[in-house]
């Protein structure tokens, strides 16, 4: 798959980061928004940020285009990359995913206050699965959290899940590099790299 | 120079690169981030005013003494600053004036989806509205000379789709103007707007609005793009987006200065297609304002508001369907397959903070069964299970008004539920609005009790500063503001400062304050975690699940730590910053802090099974 070329009307790739507030999954969009920049692309990224949202759900649109990009929005079946950092938003925002699109979900599991006082329950293990080889669309899960842990800093998930994704774009590792440097604090900056380069060999198996 | 900026850091590029001096705000879902931007990017004052009128008279003084200016409010800000809006479109301006409304299209973090562009036509002053950020910074560079060049204010109009996107903005950082001030220039018939000076200023305003028409026709901020004639398309702001995406044959007639419409491009454009579609979220604005320009052409001509819905932010997708009820537009709408769980999922609503001060005061709330008159912040979230502890909230400062309201009407008759009523307010809402609504209770011999919820910085919107905190947005330190002491001189004598973490006296304390006549304030002192130095260095709680006898307390307050698990309660140690109201609650003395690590500091609270 490339860069461009989610054909349909737009000729846009389109990219929806899901996650919980307090996770980076915002930090990873505009990461992703950053390199499309680097790569000369036209690039829109948007998302909602206002309530408390330290644990709430929080939710990114990015968009990529050799052409110019309008909208900064798009619909249902249509995003080409589903990232999710935790099981449940994974499912919740599914419906953005193009039938044949990639899933890549942290296998974290955040359980919301109405689970935790036992007023709603938390999906059975399995249903992840099931969902998205319904839906026709390939899923790459893994569990970023632990990675990052054993990289010696839990933060540096987002980067994981950044380095799956990477191999599947037209963008050199170079750029993504340059970007991390940019975003990210500068001790940190070599357990990111660590951590991205983990995740982008990881997705070199599937 | 090429950089991916959100819209609110583009207005504020655009500010500094047209040489504004002052800027004056109050903050605001989606257009916090602005005031701070321009500092970050160099603008010589920044401010946190104490609230969207004072931030505007402000700005407003700062035009006055001829220095380019400009204020940043959330849609509903600019209820409270509509009294020096209006005037100020009557004496116009000295240096440039730009008042930038950001509207919560889709109300995510807002009371009402309330659409200003009617401000403006009620104000009469010019309203630009952007649709990327690469347009963000240059209509707010522009605007300043539009405000200078018609002696107006101008309001220019983001939605929250155009604050939080991000775009890719191209500028010359060379090609800054830089801030000049000229002085006060003393002129009575304009500045000072007493009736006799109003009714000639008001024959100014009306002249300049024709002018301002005139220079709609040519600007740069309207464009016709002729495309397919059988579809044209009037729109503005993020709408010329989604439909650009949508229609991408169709015309357009895209508007920057949407307010005054320039009657002449217009009539050209409407005659040349077929059918006219109005794409506009929220109110047909634009539609209406056309209609009423009475040009020959058959109603059938245009397709508005009988198509789109009033309601929410609209997408590609919704224009098509929108308008493929239309068959003579010729437009299908195949929707791209998709698929969902029919699993339910568990819902993920914002929450307050592991460790948030609120919790212990909404708890307390609780248990005295309070009928509680909320107000607008972090608190609001009180109304949610499991505190379920607010029943009322309106708009900023309400709380003490709104009380003291039902207050007087009680006297009329028995209040049947027996409850106590209980008005919450945070710090930066009290100094905002609530100030004047305690005055009020004091002079009207109120019985009001009121709770301010002093966690020492504005957390809802981001954490701001404010007068009480010791900061400012530039960074100076600065004395706080006593707040105890202001109620004092408000007319409240009853006044104690607490704080909610010490969950036992501060629950007798408030039960004392109910039973006492006249009215009264506490002061529930407990920063932010955001903002607290001491939270770095906490542990997090450990349950101790041989002694945990799962009898639920711990989760009975709704922190997002807390969890029910194999038939013990449990913390997610990741989440929990040791705030200890678990430990204080706990009966069995089960939770409390893991063996303390190297300079970890223990809780100085105990167990005790506070209920
Ligand atoms: C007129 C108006 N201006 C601004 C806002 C945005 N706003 C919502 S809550 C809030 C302040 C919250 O601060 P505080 O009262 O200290 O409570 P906290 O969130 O810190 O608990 C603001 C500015 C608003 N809702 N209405």
């Amino acid at each position: 798959m490339s860069a461009t070329g989610n054909g349909a009307r737009t000729g846009t790739t389109n990219f929806f980061v899901a996650g919980v507030g307090g996770q980076g999954a915002l930090l990873a969009s505009d990461i992703i928004a950053e390199a499309g920049m680097e790569a000369d692309l036209d690039v829109k990224k948007s998302e909602i940020h206002g309530m408390a949202q330290r644990a709430g759900s929080v939710f990114s649109h990015v968009r990529w285009g050799r052409n110019k990009v309008d909208a900064p929005l798009f619909s249902d079946g249509e995003a080409d990359f589903l990232l999710s950092f935790e099981i449940v938003e994974a499912l919740r925002w599914q419906p953005v995913l193009k039938k044949g699109g990639i899933a890549i979900v942290n296998t974290q599991k955040i359980y919301p206050v109405a689970v935790a006082i036992g007023n709603q329950s938390y999906p059975e293990d399995g249903v992840l699965e099931a969902e998205f080889a319904a839906g026709g669309q390939k899923l790459i899960s893994l569990n970023a959290d632990d990675i990052a842990r054993e990289l010696g800093n839990v933060r540096v998930a987002n980067s994981v899940i950044v380095g799956v994704l990477s191999r599947f774009l037209d963008v050199s590792p170079s750029v993504w590099r340059d970007v991390l440097a940019r975003r990210v604090p500068a001790r940190a900056l070599d357990v990111n790299l660590e951590a991205f380069y983990r995740g982008r060999e990881l997705s070199a198996d599937v | 120079m090429k950089q991916l900026l959100s819209g609110n850091e583009a207005v504020a590029l655009g500010a500094y690169l047209g040489g504004a001096a002052v800027a004056s705000a109050y903050p605001g879902t989606p257009s916090s981030e602005i005031t701070p931007a321009f500092a970050r990017f160099g603008g010589p004052y920044a401010e946190w005013a104490t609230n969207e009128k004072v931030a505007l008279e402000v700005a407003i003084g700062a035009a006055y003494e001829g220095a380019r200016a400009f204020t940043a409010m959330k849609h509903i800000g600019l209820n409270v600053a509509a009294d020096p809006l209006f005037s100020c479109s009557y004496t116009g301006i000295n240096g440039g004036l730009v008042v930038v409304t950001a509207d919560d299209v889709g109300i995510y973090s807002s009371q009402n989806e309330q659409d200003n562009r009617h401000m403006a036509r009620a104000a009469k002053v010019p309203l630009l509205e952007p649709s990327d950020s690469q347009e963000c910074m240059e209509f707010m560079r522009l605007a300043f000379e539009i405000s200078e060049r018609f002696d107006t204010p101008v309001l220019l109009r983001t939605t929250t789709r155009v604050s939080h996107s991000k775009g890719i903005v191209e500028y010359d950082p060379e090609l800054r103007t830089p801030p000049a001030v000229n002085g006060f220039k003393i002129d009575i018939s304009k500045f000072v707007i007493m009736p006799a000076m109003a009714r000639k200023r008001h024959v100014f305003v009306e002249e300049r609005t024709r002018a301002l028409k005139e220079y709609g026709e040519t600007s740069s901020l309207n464009r016709i793009e002729w495309g397919d004639s059988s579809i044209g398309v009037i729109t503005s702001g993020v709408s010329y987006q989604h439909a650009k995406e949508a229609l991408p044959d169709a015309s357009f007639l895209k508007l920057g200065l949407s307010w005054p419409l320039p009657p002449g491009l217009v009539e050209t454009f409407v005659k040349r297609v077929d059918k006219v579609v109005f794409v506009e979220e929220v109110d047909p604005f634009l539609e209406s304002e056309v209609r009423l320009m009475g040009l020959d052409v058959s109603s059938h001509h245009f397709i508005g508001k009988e198509a789109f819905t009033l309601l929410g932010e609209y997408s590609a997708g919704l224009i098509r369907s929108s308008l493929a009820k239309f068959p003579e537009l010729g437009i299908d709408c195949e929707k791209p397959t998709d698929h969902g769980t029919s699993v339910s999922l568990p819902d993920r609503p914002p929450v307050l903070c592991p460790g948030c001060s609120h919790r212990a005061v909404f708890y307390t709330l609780n248990r005295l069964k309070a009928i509680v008159y909320g107000d607008i912040g972090c608190y609001t979230l009180g109304v949610f299970p499991p505190l379920n502890a607010t029943h009322a909230c309106l708009c900023m400062g309400a709380s003490i008004t709104n009380n003291f309201g039902g207050e007087k009407a009680a006297q009329f008759g028995e209040r049947a539920d027996g409850r106590p009523r209980v008005s919450v307010i945070g710090d930066s809402t009290f100094l905002h609005a609530g100030i004047v609504g305690l005055i009020n209770a004091a002079y009207n011999q109120g019985n009001t009790k009121i709770l301010i919820l002093d966690n020492q910085t504005t957390a809802m919107t981001g954490h701001q500063d404010h007068a009480a905190t010791g900061k400012t947005l530039m960074g100076a330190s600065q004395k706080p503001l006593d707040i105890a002491r202001l109620v004092q001189a408000c007319g409240v004598e009853d006044v104690k400062v607490l704080d909610p973490f010490d969950l036992r006296t501060f629950r007798r304390e408030v039960k004392a304050a109910l039973g006492r006549p006249g009215p009264s304030v506490i002061v529930a002192t407990h920063p932010c975690v955001f903002v607290d130095p001491r939270v770095k260095g906490r542990q997090a709680i450990c349950i101790d699940p041989e002694k945990c006898s799962d009898c639920g307390v711990c989760l009975k307050f709704g922190c997002p730590g807390v969890y029910h698990a194999n038939g013990k309660a449990a913390i997610e140690q990741s989440v929990c910053n040791g705030c200890g109201m678990c430990v204080q609650f706990c009966p069995t003395d089960a939770a409390g802090t893991q063996k303390a690590g190297k300079g970890a500091k223990t809780l100085a609270i105990s167990g005790g099974g506070e209920r």
